[in-house]
């Protein structure tokens, strides 16, 4: 038998505890606002499988204390007795759906391109239109974000109007590319500062010419930038809501118009209710999920210079 | 344009010859001229002095169109290399000038005067009139009021987010689950958060939240019936969407500070708390100053969880201005009205907005 000859002394014995509480303390907030955070997720998606005595007596967990029943998603026409009956409310999802889809993912590249491009040429030349010189101008992008979209939907309203663009995919398209745009300019100018110049100046060597050297040289290296802006812009697109409520009506809703209305004549039908906003903000889980960290690079690119 | 101080050089040996600049000017101006005549053909149908059967506007979008495409393309005619390079900022900058300074310039026509959507009466012009009604709306000044006290709870976010940055930053297992979970709302649409919570979870007979009330034995909790709480349920709901947006950026600031600093700070005997206050905290000053004053600017769009829970009740207590608005143009279709008070909104933003800029600036650089 071999007796410990190194022991601990009572001063360190005393830090281990110490050591041992903090760390309980900290897993113990995170826990806590992991709970905050997917609390209503789970909330949501566990009552678009309820009835209606479960949402009222409160059950929370399924097969615990209720049995899930596809009831919610029946009324979406979702569920798998009725998918291959025709349905319109699903009919009228699916539509939403793709409205929202195409919306987003066009204003979404569309303000890539469009920032990319601004970003590349003010990172690089230095450019004079009047009295504006290269800081002035980046300022006049970035700036677009300050404007709240309330000051420019009430005459977009009326200019719509009378360009027969009410009511129009392509009306939406134009409008969020301009609030998203400014985001991207500001990630993206981020991401070519921090390209060596020296890879153009050997493209140019090499006779390339300067778009040239842009496209098939520096755009590939800033792909990570481009991909976190994009999928920034998408998740603000899809999200949208304010435009799309005051410039849409019936042809070019888009889906949180969809779920906006449903709100209003709920009743208790929290189930339906449930489903249609769990399947609207499906979308951006995944997202969220997969492409995390490309998100937190597009957030990050502004915080640390 | 001159090319001294470029960060990438180009030595450029363009002859351009006097008839391609000649065609280029001409390019120019003969698409304005177009876009001149076809605009000044649909005013006078508009006008009826002429009767020419346009429908609509779309002519002259599309001549505008055309003009600026040709704008770009006599760019490169006319000056070469040169014309290549401003093509990397003409689109964006054409695209934003046409999407706000036309707007906004024509808002400030509708702003002063009368004109109701759902009235044939078309427009009138109405001088001061809506800036006396303004004045004297005391729903628009209370809007204004709320989005102060909104604001403000951006200091609690902020306390919040930063707790939450440092203990991501701390040594701990399952980062990424952590990272993903609190990522999560801010993915969400603020609409479907505003059912989730706002109508489901925070209902006051079935949902969950006021069920645990009850156990903890408050009886008939009610979130939205009194002005405080429902203001203070709206700025919870916010927050919980935007907390993760200032928390990745403290984030990214946090893990941005080298190592050694906060090492040599322990050798020189500082604990935690005054490690935290003088050497974290002070190298955080600047990004924290970036990531407020976006959050600022995200809460002042604050509408969409408004509009769809509380539609500004009880009394006006949770409007903000843009909810505000909103409503004003949904139950009035009073466009001028509604125009002239987001245009009011936006100098007092922008003057607001400049002056914290300003004064953020002079307290990340104090002048010794």
């Amino acid at each position: 038998m071999t007796t410990q000859i190194f022991h601990d002394t009572e001063a360190d014995r005393s830090f281990k505890a110490k050591r041992i509480s903090g760390r309980i303390l900290i897993y113990g907030i995170l826990i806590v606002w992991a709970f905050i955070s997917i609390f209503p997720i789970y909330w949501t998606i566990t009552t678009s499988f309820k009835m209606a005595p479960d949402v009222m007596k409160g059950n929370m967990v399924p097969w615990w204390d209720y049995i899930p029943k596809w009831l919610g998603w029946r009324s979406l026409g979702l569920s798998p007795d009725t998918i291959a009956n025709e349905s319109t409310v699903r009919e009228e999802f699916l539509k939403r759906f793709w409205n929202s889809t195409v919306v987003a993912v066009s204003a979404s590249m569309l303000a890539v391109m469009l920032g990319s491009m601004t970003a590349y040429g003010l990172s690089r030349f230095n450019y004079r239109f009047g009295f504006m010189r290269n800081p002035d101008i980046s300022f006049f992008f970035l700036s677009q974000l300050i404007l709240p979209p309330v000051v420019l939907a009430l005459p977009f309203l009326v200019l719509y109007k009378s360009l027969a663009m009410l009511d129009t995919r392509i009306g939406l398209i134009l409008l969020y590319t301009l609030t998203v745009l400014p985001i991207v300019i500001w990630i993206m100018r981020d991401q070519f500062g921090s390209i060596p110049t020296e890879l153009e100046e050997a493209a140019l060597v090499d006779g390339l010419s300067i778009w040239g050297a842009f496209l098939t040289i520096i755009l590939p290296i800033a792909a990570p930038g481009m991909v976190a802006s994009f999928i920034l812009s998408l998740v603000l697109t899809w999200n949208e809501y304010f435009f799309a409520a005051l410039l849409t009506s019936s042809h070019a809703t888009t889906l949180p118009v969809m779920v906006a209305s449903q709100t209003g004549s709920q009743g208790i039908s929290w189930w339906s209710m449930a489903a249609l906003s769990f399947a609207a903000i499906l979308p951006l889980i995944i997202i969220g999920i997969a492409l995390e960290r490309f998100i937190i690079k597009g957030m990050a690119a502004g915080a640390v210079k | 344009m001159s090319s001294e101080g470029d960060r990438l050089h180009v030595v450029t040996a363009d002859d351009i010859s006097e008839q391609r600049k000649r065609f280029g000017k001409l390019l120019v101006w003969g698409s304005a001229g177009l876009l001149a005549l076809i605009a000044v053909l649909q005013a006078a149908d508009q006008n009826g002095w002429l009767e020419l059967g346009f429908t609509s506007w779309r002519p002259t979008l599309y001549a505008y169109i055309f003009w600026g495409i040709c704008l770009c393309a006599s760019q490169v005619i006319t000056r070469g290399e040169h014309g290549k390079r401003t093509l990397f900022v003409l689109p964006a900058t054409l695209f934003v000038v046409s999407m706000v300074v036309f707007p906004l310039l024509f808002g400030l026509v509708i702003a002063f005067s009368d004109w109701n959507l759902a009235s044939p009466d078309g427009r009138k012009f109405n001088g001061i009139d809506n800036l006396r009604q303004m004045w004297n709306d005391p729903f628009y000044w209370n809007a204004l009021r709320n989005m102060v006290w909104y604001t403000l709870a951006i200091i609690v976010e902020y306390a919040i987010a930063f707790g939450l940055a440092l203990l991501l930053n701390a040594e701990i297992r399952a980062r990424k689950f952590f990272r993903v979970a609190f990522l999560l709302p801010l993915m969400l649409s603020p609409v479907a958060v505003s059912w989730m919570i706002g109508k489901s979870m925070l209902e006051n007979r079935f949902g969950p939240v006021a069920r645990l009330l009850r156990e903890l034995g408050v009886d008939n909790p009610s979130f939205f019936s009194s002005p405080e709480i429902a203001q203070l349920m709206i700025m919870l709901m916010d927050a919980w969407t935007y907390i993760p947006f200032m928390m990745i950026m403290i984030l990214a600031g946090l893990q941005a500070i080298p190592r050694e600093l906060n090492e040599a700070a322990r050798v020189d005997g500082a604990g935690p708390w005054t490690q935290f206050w003088e050497v974290t905290f002070p190298l955080m000053l600047p990004v924290s100053i970036t990531a407020i004053l976006i959050r600022i600017i995200f809460k002042l769009k604050l509408a969409d969880i408004i509009i769809n829970v509380t539609s500004g009740g009880p009394g006006g207590a949770t409007d903000s201005v843009t909810s505000f608005i909103f409503r004003e143009y949904r139950d009035r279709s009073n466009v001028g009205y509604g125009t002239l008070l987001a245009i009011v909104y936006l100098v007092i933003i922008v003057i607001a907005m400049t002056l914290l800029i300003k004064a953020a600036d002079r307290w990340m650089r104090p002048r010794y």
